[in-house]
Parts: C-alpha cells; sequence; structure tokens
C-alpha cells in the first residue's frame, strides 16, 4: 500500500513539475490535528489550493490514515519509523506519543473531492477535462480557492466553463453575499440536476418559517436561476424520452419486421421468430470472433460482414424450416404455433449445447461507443441513433422489395388469391420459400442490431417474442406502415410512462392497454377493409 | 343422440388405474422402506405433482379439445390457485418463519408492518378455498367477457392469452406485488393443523388430488355430454354457422372457459402444498404452452388423452432430466413437432386408428 502511495506520489510529481515546490505554512496544518470539524475541513481545503507536491503527500497521508498529530500540535506523515514533517520537509525517526489523526465520512469525501481537485493542475488535457467535470458535478465550498487557482491557469475554452460553473457552485456556499449573487447568476446556463436542491433550499423558507438565505436580491437572482434550470432540465428530460422512445421503437420495429412478413403476409405463427433474431445475434458473435482472429486490424468493420452473414443465417435456417415443417400446416395456424413453439426449444437447446447457455459478448465496434451531449448532460449514444437510421433502411429496403420486385408482385398474388396466382403461372410454393426466408432474414437483421444493444444468450429471443407479436397485432395484419407506427408507437408510450410507474408497470399497462385496443378494433390500427377480412 | 365418450374397457381402464394410483401412498405407509412393496415417498410425490398437472391438461382440453379456443395462458390460472391457497399456507407458518415475526419473512424484509388488504382474512382455511375457485375465475370470466364479446378467437385469442400470463408473470415478479417476487411462497410449516412434510399428510393431500381428478373428469363428461356440450362443439367446428341458427356464442364461451379456469386454479392449490412452492416461473409462457403439449400428446377432444398425456410427458421429463439433462429440450422440441405433423389426434387418436384398421382387415 505504502509502495503504491510513493509511486503515486511520484507520478504526481512528474506531473507538476511546473508547480514551485513549497514548505506548506505550520498554521494551515495545525487545525488538523484539532477537533473543530469545520476548521478541519476549511484546512483541508486551503491545504489543497496550494496545488503542490506537499498538499497532495498531506492529503493523501490523510486519506490513507498515515497522517500523526503530535501532543503539542504538530502534524507528521508516518511512514513506518520515520516521520516526515511537511511543515518544514525533514525526515526524522517518528517521536514517541504521537496519535493517528482520525477522519470521519465528511471529512474523508472532502479530501478524495480535493484530491480530485489537484488533477486540475494537471498537463494532460484530458485529465483536466474529466477532472472537471467530475467538479461540476458537486463541488464544495471548500474547494473554492483550489478551483479559482485552476480558473486563472486555464486556458482551454472547453475546460474553463466546466471549471467556472464548479467555481460559482462551490460559491454558492460563500460568507459574501455579492459572490454569492454572481454565483448564483453564473448557474444560469447549467443543466445539473443536483443544483436544483441547492436553489430551492435559498429561495424556499426554512422549517423555522425564515429563509436560510438573508439577501433578498440573492433570493431573487436564485429564483430566476432555478426556474431556467427546471425549464431546461424538463426539457432535457422530454428529448431523453423521445430519444430512448424512439430508441426501443427501433428496437421493437426491427424485432417486428421479419414477423409482419410471415406472420402479417403470409398468417403464419412463427413462435420461432425470437429465435431466429437470436441466431442473427450469434452469427454477428461469430463474425466478431472470425475478425479477432484473423483480421483484428480490421475489427471495427466486423458488423459490415455481419449483417449478410446474419441475414444468410437467419433465412437459411427459415427456408429449412418452411420446407420441412410450416408448409405441411398451413391453414391450420393453432398446429403451427405448437409446431413452432416445439421448433424454437430445439433452436435454443442447439444454441446452448454450441455456444454454450452462458450470454457471449459482443462490442460495439469503435465507431459505434461513446455517443454525442445535447443540451448539456443528455448522451445520446452512437449505437442506439445508427441503430434508429438501421431500423428505417431496412423497412425501406422491405418496402422495396415487396412493392418494387418480381418477387414482391408474387407475393403479394399470392397473398390476395392463392389459387389464382397459382393459375397464372406463380410457383406458390417457390414464393412461399422465398417470402418465409425474406422475414427471416430480417429477423436476423434485428438480430444484428440487438446484439449491439443488450446481451446476447440462447434466451434472447424469449424476450421479444410477446413483444413482436404485439406489435404486429397492434399495427395491423399485413400492413407495414402499421408495423411501423405501432413500434415507434409502443417505444414512446413505454419510455413516456416508465418515469411514472417503473419500468415493469409500464410493460404490464402497455399489455393491457394493446388487449383493450384490441377489443375496440380487432383488425388492428389499419384494418384490411373487403373481402380478405375474414 | 348421445356419444358413448368412454367405451366399456375405458371405463374398467379409468377404474383400474384410479384403484392402483389409490394404493400408492397406502404402500408408501404401510411397508417399511427395505420392503419389496414399498412405494418411495419421491414416488408418492411425483405421481401427485403429475395428477395436478393432468387436472390442468383436463381443463384445457374442456376449451381447447372441446370448444376449439387454445389458450396459451392457463398457466396464469393454475398459479393464481397455488397464490391463493399459498397466501393460507404463507399465514399458517406463525412465527416460525427466519425473522420470528407475524409476517412473513418476505414482507419483513421489505419492512411492511401489516398485511396489504388483499392479504386480509387468508388466515382462515376455507376463506383461501374461496380465493382458489374466485380468482382464477374472475380473471377468467372478465378477460374472456371482453375477448368473447368483440369477437376475438383463433391465433388472436391464443397470442393475447400468451401476452395475458406474461403480464402476470412480469408482475408477480416484483417485490412490491407483495406475493414474495421472485421467491414466490415457500418453507411452509402446516396446513390445517397438520404438518405439511408429514407422511400421513401427503398421502392425504395425494388421495384429496386423486378425487379431485376423478371428479373433475366426471364432470367434465358430464358437461360435454350434455346439450351444452353439444353446443361448444359446434362452437368449435363452426361458430358462424351457430350464430346464424341463432345462437349466441358469447355464453358458452364464457362458461367454459371461465369452468376451466376454476378447474386449474383448484389443480394449482392442490399442487402448492405438495410441491411446497410456488413463483412466478409457473406464469411463464413456457409453461403453459407445455401444458398444452400434454393435452396434444394425449389426443385432444378425449378427456382421457390429456390426462394419459399429462402422465407421459412428465414422466418422460422426470426420466430425461435425469439421465439425459440437456437433451430433454431437444426431446420437448421434437414431441410438439412430431405430435403435430403425424399424430393430431394424440396417443388416443392412433390408437383408435390402429384399432379401425385391424377390424378393417
Amino acid at each position: 500500500m505504502n509502495k503504491f502511495i510513493k509511486l503515486t506520489a511520484t507520478a504526481l510529481l512528474c506531473l507538476h513539475a511546473a508547480l514551485a515546490h513549497a514548505a506548506i505554512d505550520p498554521a494551515l496544518l495545525a487545525p488538523l490535528a484539532g477537533d473543530d470539524p469545520d476548521a478541519r475541513i476549511e484546512a483541508v481545503g486551503k491545504i489543497a489550493a496550494l496545488a503542490n507536491d506537499d498538499a497532495y503527500k498531506v492529503l493523501s497521508a490523510l486519506k490513507n490514515d498515515t497522517l500523526y498529530a503530535t501532543p503539542d500540535g504538530k502534524v507528521l506523515i508516518v511512514d513506518g519509523a520515520n516521520a516526515l514533517d511537511p511543515a518544514t520537509g525533514a525526515t526524522a525517526p517518528a517521536p514517541e506519543g504521537i496519535d493517528n489523526i482520525t477522519v470521519n465520512n465528511r471529512l474523508r469525501g472532502v479530501v478524495e473531492a480535493s484530491m480530485a481537485g489537484l488533477k486540475l493542475f494537471s498537463q494532460d488535457r484530458d485529465e483536466r477535462l474529466r477532472a472537471a467535470r467530475e467538479l461540476q458535478k458537486g463541488a464544495d465550498a471548500a474547494q473554492a480557492p483550489l478551483i479559482v487557482k485552476a480558473l486563472a491557469a486555464e486556458q482551454d475554452p472547453e475546460i474553463r466553463p466546466l471549471l467556472e460553473k464548479a467555481a460559482a457552485t462551490a460559491n454558492l456556499q460563500s460568507p459574501d453575499p455579492a459572490i454569492r449573487r454572481g454565483a448564483v447568476q453564473a448557474l444560469a446556463s447549467s443543466s445539473n440536476a443536483s443544483l436544483v436542491p441547492v436553489l430551492r433550499g435559498m429561495v424556499d423558507k426554512g422549517v423555522d418559517g425564515s429563509y436560510s438565505e438573508p439577501d433578498e436580491t440573492v433570493r431573487a437572482a436564485a429564483a430566476a436561476t432555478l426556474q431556467k434550470l427546471e425549464r431546461r432540465l424538463a426539457l432535457t428530460e422530454i428529448v431523453g424520452n423521445l430519444f430512448y422512445g424512439v430508441s426501443l421503437g427501433s428496437v421493437l420495429l426491427l424485432a417486428a419486421l421479419g414477423l409482419a412478413i410471415t406472420f402479417g403476409l403470409m398468417g403464419i405463427i412463427n413462435m420461432a421468430h425470437g429465435e431466429l433474431l437470436m441466431i442473427g445475434a450469434y452469427a454477428t458473435y461469430v463474425c466478431q470472433l472470425m475478425f479477432r482472429k484473423y483480421f483484428p486490424e480490421a475489427l471495427d468493420a466486423y458488423l459490415l460482414v455481419a449483417l449478410p452473414a446474419a441475414f444468410l443465417a437467419s433465412a437459411l435456417v427459415g427456408i429449412v424450416l418452411e420446407r420441412t415443417v410450416i408448409r405441411w400446416l398451413y391453414g391450420r395456424p393453432l398446429e403451427t404455433l405448437l409446431a413452432t413453439w416445439g421448433i424454437s426449444l430445439i433452436l435454443m437447446q442447439a444454441v446452448r449445447s454450441i455456444f454454450g447457455a452462458q450470454n457471449v459478448e459482443v462490442a460495439n465496434p469503435s465507431w459505434m461507443s461513446g455517443g454525442i451531449t445535447v443540451l448539456g448532460s443528455l448522451v445520446l449514444s452512437w449505437n442506439r441513433i445508427v441503430i434508429i437510421f438501421f431500423s428505417l433502411v431496412v423497412v425501406a429496403a422491405v418496402w422495396l422489395i415487396l412493392n418494387k420486385t418480381r418477387l414482391g408482385l408474387f407475393v403479394r398474388a399470392v397473398t390476395q388469391n392463392r389459387r389464382m396466382a397459382d393459375c397464372a403461372g406463380v410457383s406458390t410454393g417457390r414464393v412461399d420459400m422465398m417470402t418465409f426466408g425474406l422475414g427471416s432474414g430480417i429477423a436476423g437483421l434485428g438480430g444484428v442490431a440487438l446484439s449491439q444493444l443488450g446481451n446476447v444468450g440462447p434466451d434472447l429471443g424469449q424476450n421479444y417474442i410477446v413483444d413482436s407479436f404485439m406489435v404486429v397485432v397492434l399495427g395491423g395484419v399485413g400492413q407495414l406502415a402499421g408495423t411501423v407506427i405501432a413500434a415507434f408507437g409502443l417505444g414512446e408510450i413505454n419510455k413516456f410512462l416508465e418515469p411514472f410507474s417503473g419500468a415493469v408497470l409500464a410493460k404490464i399497462a402497455i399489455l393491457v392497454f394493446i388487449i383493450i385496443f384490441i377489443q375496440k378494433r380487432p383488425q388492428g390500427l389499419f384494418a384490411l377493409k373487403g373481402r380478405s377480412v375474414e | 343422440m348421445k356419444t358413448t365418450l368412454f367405451t366399456r374397457p375405458a371405463w374398467a381402464g379409468i377404474i383400474v388405474c384410479a384403484a392402483l394410483l389409490a394404493l400408492l401412498p397406502v404402500l408408501n405407509l404401510s411397508f417399511p422402506a427395505s420392503h419389496p412393496l414399498h412405494v418411495s415417498s419421491y414416488m408418492v410425490a411425483l405421481v401427485g405433482k403429475f395428477m395436478c398437472y393432468a387436472m390442468a391438461a383436463l381443463a384445457l382440453d374442456l376449451v381447447w379439445g372441446y370448444t376449439g379456443i387454445l389458450s396459451l395462458g392457463h398457466g396464469v390460472f393454475f398459479a393464481l390457485g397455488g397464490y391463493a391457497h399459498g397466501m393460507y399456507l404463507m399465514r399458517a407458518i406463525g412465527r416460525e418463519g427466519v425473522y420470528q415475526s407475524d409476517l412473513p419473512d418476505f414482507m419483513v424484509f421489505l419492512d411492511w408492518k401489516t398485511y396489504p388488504w388483499f392479504w386480509s382474512m387468508t388466515d382462515n382455511f376455507w376463506y383461501s378455498m374461496l380465493l382458489v375457485v374466485a380468482v382464477p375465475g374472475v380473471l377468467a370470466f372478465v378477460f374472456g367477457y371482453f375477448a368473447f364479446r368483440s369477437r376475438i378467437k383463433g391465433v388472436y385469442f391464443s397470442i393475447i392469452t400468451q401476452a395475458m400470463t406474461f403480464a402476470f408473470m412480469l408482475l408477480f415478479f416484483r417485490n412490491n406485488t407483495g406475493f414474495g417476487g421472485n421467491n414466490g411462497f415457500t418453507d411452509f410449516k402446516r396446513i390445517v393443523g397438520h404438518t405439511i412434510t408429514a407422511p400421513s399428510t401427503k398421502a392425504a393431500l395425494y388421495l384429496i388430488t386423486l378425487a379431485m381428478l376423478l371428479g373433475a373428469l366426471l364432470l367434465c363428461r358430464w358437461i360435454v355430454r350434455s346439450k351444452l356440450g353439444r353446443v361448444l362443439q359446434a362452437v368449435r367446428d363452426s361458430e358462424s354457422r351457430l350464430m346464424f341458427i341463432g345462437y349466441n356464442p358469447l355464453w358458452f364461451k364464457l362458461f367454459v372457459w371461465t369452468l376451466s379456469a376454476v378447474l386449474c386454479g383448484i389443480a394449482g392449490a392442490l399442487y402448492v402444498p405438495q410441491v411446497g412452492i410456488i413463483n412466478p416461473s409457473e406464469m411463464s409462457p413456457a409453461n403453459s404452452i407445455e401444458m398444452v403439449i400434454w393435452a396434444a400428446v394425449g389426443g385432444r377432444g378425449t378427456l382421457l388423452g390429456p390426462i394419459i398425456g399429462a402422465f407421459s410427458v412428465n414422466g418422460l421429463k422426470s426420466w430425461f432430466t435425469g439421465a439425459f439433462p440437456d437433451l430433454w429440450l431437444y426431446a420437448l422440441g421434437l414431441m410438439f413437432i412430431l405430435v403435430t405433423l403425424f399424430m393430431p389426434q394424440g396417443i388416443l387418436g392412433l390408437a383408435a386408428k390402429l384399432r379401425r384398421q385391424k377390424e378393417a382387415a
């Protein structure tokens, strides 16, 4: 442990090479040995504000319980048998009768924050940026001098505003009303939710009926800032919900789109649809393994290979299923349901036998990790953004295939009037096979997307099968547009319900809603009209 | 015209099987473990469990085999019956839980001070028996009323029932729902004053289950042979024609659907004290759909078939999960596929077909 401290101290020494080396004023150190908790916290802040190596040594000693006090109030850093006096920088054998300085949780928190604050002086820009972000989340009054000092030295245009906000947050507790007012005004552009209770405390009356903030102008400024902050936070929440709702909708859409073809157009209840998603996800996993092994330098491109691979794998499985099992059961939906459930059990167990029952790890390629920050604090992750666009591309592709290609023409013909299509020379069996393969392949594409968002395991498909059927039934069987609207609609409703009811109750509410909705419109949002209904 | 439904040999088979089943706990109690006629307690518990499953399969046959309504949500009725009885069993533990509180352990763990309103009076055995019937019954009635009124049928109905059981499973998995979260109810101590683990209590529960199963079988037989039963089969075969004749299928369907749910709830209530645990995984969609395969394997629309199916599928499952645990899901999956493709009438249908062929030859 001690060795580790030495190492970090040495590392910091290098980082802080620019800082002047100076011993610490004994007057600053003395309160540390005392009993007054507020004085000790203030002392920690002042020591940290020195921002030099000795300060760091004292703070880390305090944190690691190696700081001792002599009976006459001198503070020593004890390392084994030797003791370093930070006031002089001299090392001597540790004297008799010294006491360990106890650190309570409050003081420890301040010490840790101050040590993080010292990183503001690092020469590494990224480290300074991280430290500034950390401090902006919550800065103590004791850290104000440190932040002000860092602000004076800081040149970076990205770090400066962060530090200004951190300084303002710390200055909220300043005894000077003018500084407090300035701090409150400086925070008007912040979007930090943890400031709300602080500002609210300044604006509202306390339990005894008096204001905790004595200065009226500061109160008014705080009220204005609070209003702006709350409005910005509400906006952030709405935008966040919208985004996550669209994201969930895109996932539902990708999961349900294949089903919209196999169930919606062909009328096949495929309970193994979830397992086709799973196969797509595992195909992605296998592609990733291959790239890791054979082309590690092009690992980021594995998704481009995974997409066709997953499509083909799922489509192939789908075609085999259709030819061997499902085609014997056309016109007997309940039997199809049972047989495909059996298929799903076999597929799940097969994956367990091959890849093991544990979840496998599929990593985002580097260009999909991270995200963009909007409105100050809301992070929209790249993988979700990419998947939203991907889902739209897939929908467009399906629409084109169904409406602009020869296969699509045949599919629609067979759906509308199988016998007539047969008479006109369409090979209906072959069209069935191709359509089912298409639907299954699209499920495979959905699996690629799911692998980028969540766990990939043998049970992956089970989590989506009920949802997928709900989307297709709600959207109206055989209606591509209905499926799209139902997916995004359900995604949005789900995300806007979640804050009120929790994730599980939101899901239950949606299932209840769908059950009630189907009472009113048994044919879904977009009902087919005319003869094809029955 | 009345169909015979059970032929003379079938009656004989029922009586012989019932007598043999009744003999099992007697053999378990009256012979020492070393005696060749001794039947192990494990075996008695296993068969007791199968009889509960058989009752659920019978209930499913009433709606699927005779009325053509495929439910993928009967697990929820089974589990609700089990939970309703489990509430009584939890309160019968008294202060012998880990925390020695009047409340069940999971409530102490949640820091609840009193029972929620829906637990009131559940310390009364007969009230809990009423709940066993009422809770699945009312749920089925309300759900069925809305579904049948808007004429949801076929696969749509099946999918909605699956969504229902899925929703209930999620609900019961929450700790705050007040039913023990994912651990459910377990560690029961006694039932109406008898220690629940005592061999005599187990034997009594077993015999009650057997009697209930036989009673349910006779009740179902009476229903499907009555005029009501004929209407139900007409619903299955051609609902539109039945409506043209002037019947309103709603109340017929609703009656049989609710009755089936109640039977299933009773089966669940008998299941819980014998198995000693009830948790939300009983409500998983997979469990409900497994019930369907029991009925399908035995032969739907025969009443006896589902019982045979429940025994044979579960017997096979016990054997497989002991001998080849990895292969059971393959076997179950294959069973689903082969039965639907090659023997849609199940074991009994296959037997009848073979008999006809023999007679023709």
